[in-house]
C-alpha cells in the first residue's frame, strides 16, 4: 500500500460520489435531445438531491427499522462498489478486499435489501416490484458473473485490478470471447440499471414499473440516498464496462502523472458511453415483463458461450 | 486421549437420555436441565474436536458388541471436522430446544429428550466408527432415533406417512452402504476400516463400491431422485429436530462419501467425479427451483437443503476430478469449499429451522400465506433470522458467501484439466452454480419477506410473542457461527487444513496464512477476498452517510398512511402471496413441476383458483415402483391360502424336494 495508492483510492471514491449524479443527468439530457424534448440542465440531479435531503421523510405507520436502514445499507454497498472497481488506477488499497465475485455479491446485497424494504410496508405495488426485481436479479446476476469470468479466464485471475492490467496490456483487436461478453454485459447493465427495454426510469404507469415501484414508499432523505445510490450503480456499471472492454488510460502503480491524466480520460469515456446508452434507450421499446426472462437468458447464454469460446480459441 | 473424552461425552448424552426416560412428563426438569446440560456437552465436544486436529489419529477398541467383534473407533482429522460441526451446532439447537418443547399431544418430553440425545450420540459415533459393524449399528440407531423424533406428533396422519417414507428410504440406503462395505472388504472377512484401507481393489470393484456408496449415502443426503423423504420429514419433525436433521444429519452422508472415496478407496476414476458433478448439480437445481415455489415455510427450507447438499456433491465431484489428474492444490481448494459449505450450511440452516420453530410457536402457522408482518411482533427472531437468510442467500460478508466463493474459484482454476471434454464442461457448470446461487437469493427473499415483512395476513398474528430466553440464546449462538464463519475464513481454513492434507495430500494453509486478514486461496494476484474489510467498508459508508445527512440536513421523520400510489383501499390481502412470489419461477421452470391448476373463468359466481405442485419423480419412479411391489406381494400372497392343509402340503413338497437333492 503506497501513499499514491491511498490518494488514488480517495480520489476515486470522491469522483464516483460527485460524478454519479452528473452521469445520470447527462444520460437524461441526451435522451431528451434524441426525443426532441428540451432537456433539464446538467445540474438538475444535484438540485433534486439537495431538495430531497431538505424535505422531511414521510414513512408508513407500520414501517420497521429495516425500511429505515435499507437506504443507508444500499448507499454503502454502492459506495464500496465504486471504490473497488478500478477506474483511475490499478493501485487501490481496497481492491484486494473484494474481487469480481465479491463485487457481484455486493450488488446482490443491495438488491436483496431494496427488495426486502419494498416488501416491508406491505403494499401491492411494493411486493410486486420486489418479486420482479428478484426475477431480474436471479438471471442478471449469473450473467454478470459469467461476463466477469470470461475476463478472468483471460487474465487467470478474479482480482479486478489484475483483470484490468492484463486487458490493458493486450493489443488492440477484437477478441471473440470479449465481444460476446460485451454484448451480454450491455444487456445485463440495461436490466440492472432499470433502463428501457427492461424497465423505464421515467414511467408513470405503475404496472410497468420495477425500480420506481420499489422506492415508491420512500421520501425525503431516504429517497435522496436511494436516488444517489441508483446513479452510483449506473456509474459503477459503466466503469466496469469501461474497465473490461476499454481499459486504456487507467493508471498503473507508481505513476502520479498517469493518475492526473486518467481523470479526463475517464470523463471522456463516460460521456461517450452515456450518450450511447441514451441512444440505445431511445431506439428500443419497453418489453413486457414476461419477455424479460428471455432477454436476460439470452444475455446469460451469450456470456456462457463467451467463456466456451475463450476455452476453445483461447482469446 | 481426546477420543476417550469424546466417548465419555457420548456416554453422558446417553445418561441424560435415560434420566429423561425416568422423568417422562416432568417438563421443567427435561427442558431446563437436560437440554441445557446436553448443549454444554455439545460445546465440550466442539472444543475437544477443534483441539484434536493437531494429532494424526487416535484409536480405541471397546469390548462391547458381539463376541469376537469389538467396537473399533478412530478419531482422525476428517472425523474431528464433522465432530466439530455436530458439537457446535447441537449446542445451539439444544439451547433452543430447552425453550421449545411444551406440554401437548404426542411423545412426552422425557422420551423426546431420550430420543434427541440418542440421536446426537449416534451421529457422533457414526463419524468415529472404524469398522463396518459398528458403523451400521450406529447408522441404524441414527435413522431410528430420528424416525421417532420425526413422528413426535404421531397422531397426525401426514406425520405418520412422512415418518414411514423416511424410514423406508433410510433403510434402502442402508442396504446400499452395507453392500458397499461388503465390496470394500474384498472377501477377506475382516470388516474393520483398517483392513479396507489395506485392500487393493480391482477398478471394477472399486467402481462398484463407489456407486453403492453414492446410492446409500445419497439416500441419506437426499440427492435426486432419492430426495422425496426430505420435504416430507423435515416439516413433520419438531423444529429443533428439523434443524439437527438438516444441519447435521445430512452431513453424515457427506462424511460417508468422503470417507469411502478418499480414505477407504485408494484410486479414483475421472468419471466418478463427473457423475458426482452431474448428480450434484441436478440435485441443486431441482432443489432450488422447488424451494422457490413452496408455500410451506419448512418445506421451503427442506428443498433448500436439497440444493445445498447438491452443491456439496458437485464440489466433491470436482475434488475427485482434480485429484484423479494429480492436481493436488486444486483438489484441496475444491475440498475446502465443500467442507466450508458443510460448516456454514450446518449453521445457517439450523438457524433458519429454529427460526421457523419460533414462528410456529408464536402463530401456529406453517403456511406462508397466513403469515406476514412478524418483524413488528417478534423483532428478535426476525433480525436474527434475517442474518441467517442473508448467509443462506450466499451474500457477503456472511458464511454462505465464503463457501460459494471458494467453489467458484475452484471452477475458475479448472481450465487446464487434461481432458478437453471436461474443460468444455466447466464453464457450463460454473454458470449453473451461479444461477443456483442467485435463485437461492430469490428463495430467501421470498422466505423472509413473506413471513416477517409486510402486513399480517391474519388478525391473530398481532398476538404473536417473541422467542423465550433459551430460544434466544440458541439462536444467538447459531447466528454467531454464521457471522464468525463469514468473517474469519482464514482462521477456519487454517484449522481444517489437516483434513485436506490427509484426504488429498495438499492444504491451503500456506497460501492462506501469508496474507493476514485477506483470504487468498492461491496467490494474491489471482484472487483475494477480505470479509472484514468488506464489512468495514459498507459499515463505514453507512455510518458516514447517516452522520453527514444529520449534520448537513436533519433527521425529521413523520409517520403517515402508506402511499401505494394513492390507492385508498389497501388491505393485507393485496400483498403478494407466497404463491404469487413463486409464480415467475413456476412459469420459467415449468417442465420441472407436475402442475395441476384450476383456473376460474370470468363468469364464475364463486371464483376459485387452485394450483398444486407435484414432483415428477414421485409419479415416474416411486408410484410405479410401489405398484410393482404391490403386484409382486399379491402374487406371493397367492401362496397364502389360510388353510392348514395347504401349508402342510407346502412343507411336505419342500421335504420331498430336499430329499431328492440329498439323494443325488
Amino acid at each position: 500500500m503506497t501513499e499514491l495508492g491511498v490518494l488514488s483510492q480517495l480520489l476515486e471514491i470522491a469522483l464516483a460520489l460527485l460524478l454519479a449524479p452528473l452521469l445520470s443527468a447527462w444520460v437524461n439530457q441526451w435522451r431528451a435531445w434524441l426525443q426532441n424534448k428540451s432537456a433539464p440542465g446538467l445540474l438538475q440531479q444535484y438540485r433534486t438531491l439537495h431538495k430531497l435531503f431538505h424535505k422531511e421523510s414521510v414513512i408508513a405507520e407500520h414501517a420497521s427499522r429495516l425500511f429505515r436502514s435499507a437506504p443507508y445499507i444500499i448507499f454503502g454497498c454502492m459506495a464500496l462498489a465504486s471504490a473497488i472497481v478500478p477506474t483511475l488506477s490499478t493501485d487501490l488499497p481496497l481492491s484486494p478486499a473484494a474481487d469480481a465475485i465479491a463485487l457481484v455479491g455486493l450488488f446482490a446485497v443491495a438488491r436483496v435489501f431494496i427488495s426486502l424494504a419494498a416488501m416491508d410496508v406491505g403494499t401491492s405495488f411494493g411486493t410486486l416490484a420486489a418479486r420482479r426485481e428478484m426475477l431480474v436479479g436471479f438471471l442478471a446476476e449469473p450473467a454478470l458473473l459469467m461476463v466477469l469470468f470470461s475476463a478472468s479466464l483471460i487474465s487467470k485471475s478474479t482480482s479486478l485490478t489484475t483483470i484490468v492490467e492484463t486487458l490493458a496490456q493486450r493489443d488492440l483487436a477484437i477478441y471473440p470471447s470479449l465481444a460476446l461478453a460485451g454484448v451480454a454485459f450491455s444487456m445485463v447493465s440495461l436490466a440492472e440499471n432499470a433502463r428501457v427495454p427492461v424497465d423505464n426510469p421515467t414511467t408513470h404507469l405503475e404496472l410497468t414499473m420495477i425500480h420506481e415501484a420499489l422506492i415508491l414508499e420512500y421520501s425525503g432523505r431516504h429517497l435522496a440516498l436511494l436516488e444517489w445510490a441508483a446513479s452510483l450503480k449506473l456509474f459503477a456499471y459503466s466503469c466496469i464496462g469501461l474497465a473490461l472492454f476499454f481499459p486504456w488510460g487507467v493508471a498503473e502503480a507508481d505513476a502520479p502523472l498517469a493518475l492526473l491524466l486518467a481523470v479526463p480520460v475517464l470523463i471522456l469515456k463516460l460521456a461517450i458511453g452515456g450518450a450511447l446508452l441514451a441512444l440505445l434507450e431511445t431506439l428500443s421499446a419497453k418489453m413486457r415483463i414476461f419477455r424479460v426472462p428471455e432477454f436476460l437468458a439470452t444475455a446469460f447464454l451469450l456470456a456462457v458461450i463467451g467463456m466456451l469460446v475463450n476455452i476453445l480459441v483461447g482469446g | 486421549m481426546h477420543l476417550d473424552w469424546i466417548l465419555l461425552i457420548v456416554a453422558a448424552w446417553l445418561l441424560l437420555g435415560v434420566v429423561g426416560v425416568f422423568a417422562l412428563r416432568r417438563l421443567t426438569l427435561v427442558a431446563k436441565v437436560l437440554f441445557p446440560v446436553g448443549g454444554a456437552f455439545g460445546l465440550a465436544l466442539f472444543g475437544l474436536a477443534a483441539s484434536s486436529f493437531r494429532f494424526s489419529h487416535e484409536i480405541a477398541v471397546l469390548p462391547v458388541g458381539l463376541p469376537g467383534l469389538p467396537f473399533h473407533f478412530r478419531l482422525d482429522s476428517l472425523s474431528a471436522f464433522f465432530l466439530m460441526v455436530i458439537g457446535c451446532v447441537s449446542a445451539g439447537v439444544s439451547a433452543f430446544a430447552a425453550g421449545y418443547f411444551r406440554k401437548g399431544e404426542g411423545t412426552p418430553p422425557g422420551l423426546l429428550a431420550f430420543e434427541y440425545h440418542l440421536f446426537l450420540a449416534s451421529m457422533t459415533l457414526v463419524v468415529l466408527a472404524d469398522d463396518a459393524y459398528v458403523f451400521m449399528v450406529v447408522w441404524e440407531t441414527m435413522a431410528l432415533s430420528s424416525f421417532f423424533l420425526v413422528t413426535a406428533n404421531h397422531r397426525i396422519v401426514e406425520i405418520q406417512r412422512a415418518g414411514y417414507l423416511y424410514l423406508l428410504i433410510a433403510h434402502v440406503g442402508a442396504i446400499g452402504i452395507l453392500l458397499c462395505f461388503g465390496v470394500l472388504q474384498a472377501n477377506s472377512g475382516d470388516y474393520t476400516f483398517a483392513n479396507m484401507r489395506a485392500q487393493d481393489l480391482a477398478p471394477f470393484w472399486a467402481a462398484m463400491a463407489f456407486l453403492l456408496a453414492l446410492f446409500g449415502f445419497g439416500a441419506k443426503a437426499g440427492i435426486v431422485p432419492l430426495h422425496v423423504w426430505l420435504p416430507e420429514a423435515h416439516p413433520a419433525a419438531p423444529s429443533p429436530v428439523s434443524a439437527l436433521m438438516s444441519g447435521v444429519m445430512l452431513k453424515t452422508a457427506i462424511y460417508g462419501v468422503l470417507r469411502v472415496c478418499f480414505d477407504l478407496l485408494h484410486l479414483q476414476v475421472w468419471w466418478w467425479g463427473l457423475l458426482l458433478l452431474v448428480v450434484g448439480l441436478a440435485t441443486a437445481l431441482f432443489g432450488v427451483v422447488f424451494a422457490a415455489a413452496q408455500v410451506d415455510m419448512k418445506r421451503l427450507l427442506a428443498y433448500s437443503s436439497i440444493e445445498n447438499i447438491g452443491l456439496m456433491f458437485a464440489g466433491i465431484g470436482l475434488t475427485v476430478l482434480f485429484s484423479t489428474y494429480g492436481m493436488r492444490p486444486m483438489a484441496a481448494l475444491a475440498l475446502t469449499a465443500v467442507l466450508y459449505h458443510v460448516a456454514s450450511h450446518a449453521f445457517f440452516k439450523s438457524l433458519l429451522f429454529v427460526g421457523t420453530g419460533a414462528v410456529l410457536h408464536a402463530t401456529g402457522e406453517r403456511n406462508l400465506g397466513k403469515l406476514g408482518g412478524l418483524i413488528r411482533y417478534m423483532p428478535w427472531v426476525a433480525w436474527i433470522t434475517l442474518i441467517g437468510v442473508l448467509a443462506s442467500a450466499g451474500l457477503p460478508p456472511l458464511a454462505g458467501f465464503v463457501s460459494e466463493w471458494l467453489l467458484l474459484q475452484s471452477f475458475l482454476f479448472s481450465p487446464g484439466l487434461p481432458s478437453p471434454f471436461l474443460d468444455m464442461l466447466i464453464p457450463v457448470v460454473a454458470a449453473l452454480i451461479a444461477l443456483i446461487a442467485a435463485l437461492a437469493g430469490y428463495t430467501m427473499v421470498k422466505f423472509f419477506g413473506i413471513i416477517f415483512l409486510g402486513q399480517p395476513r391474519e388478525a391473530k398474528l398481532a398476538q404473536a410473542h417473541d422467542a423465550s430466553g433459551w430460544e434466544r440464546i440458541g439462536m444467538l449462538w447459531l447466528v454467531g457461527g454464521c457471522i464468525a464463519l463469514g468473517l474469519l475464513p482464514v482462521d477456519f481454513i487454517a484449522l481444517i487444513d489437516p483434513v485436506t492434507r490427509s484426504l488429498v495430500g495438499a492444504g491451503l494453509r500456506d497460501a492462506v496464512g501469508a496474507h493476514g486478514w485477506l483470504l487468498v486461496p492461491v496467490a494474491i494476484e489471482r484472487a483475494s477476498y477480505g470479509p472484514a474489510i468488506f464489512l468495514l467498508g459498507v459499515g463505514a459508508s453507512f455510518a458516514l452517510a447517516f452522520l453527514l445527512v444529520r449534520l448537513f440536513y436533519h433527521g425529521r421523520l413523520r409517520r403517515a398512511a402508506p402511499w401505494d400510489c394513492g390507492h385508498p383501499w389497501q388491505n393485507a390481502r393485496m400483498q403478494d402471496t407466497a404463491e404469487g412470489f413463486g409464480q415467475p419461477i413456476r412459469q420459467i421452470f415449468e417442465p420441472f413441476f407436475r402442475m395441476e391448476r384450476e383456473l376460474p373463468t370470468p363468469f364464475d359466481a364463486a371464483p376459485r383458483y387452485h394450483v398444486s405442485l407435484g414432483d415428477h419423480f414421485w409419479h415416474w419412479l416411486y408410484l410405479p415402483l410401489a405398484a410393482s411391489v404391490e403386484r409382486l406381494a399379491r402374487l406371493i400372497g397367492l401362496l397364502q391360502q389360510g388353510r392348514i392343509a395347504v401349508y402342510l402340503l407346502y412343507s411336505f413338497l419342500t421335504l420331498i424336494a430336499l430329499l431328492m437333492v440329498v439323494k443325488q
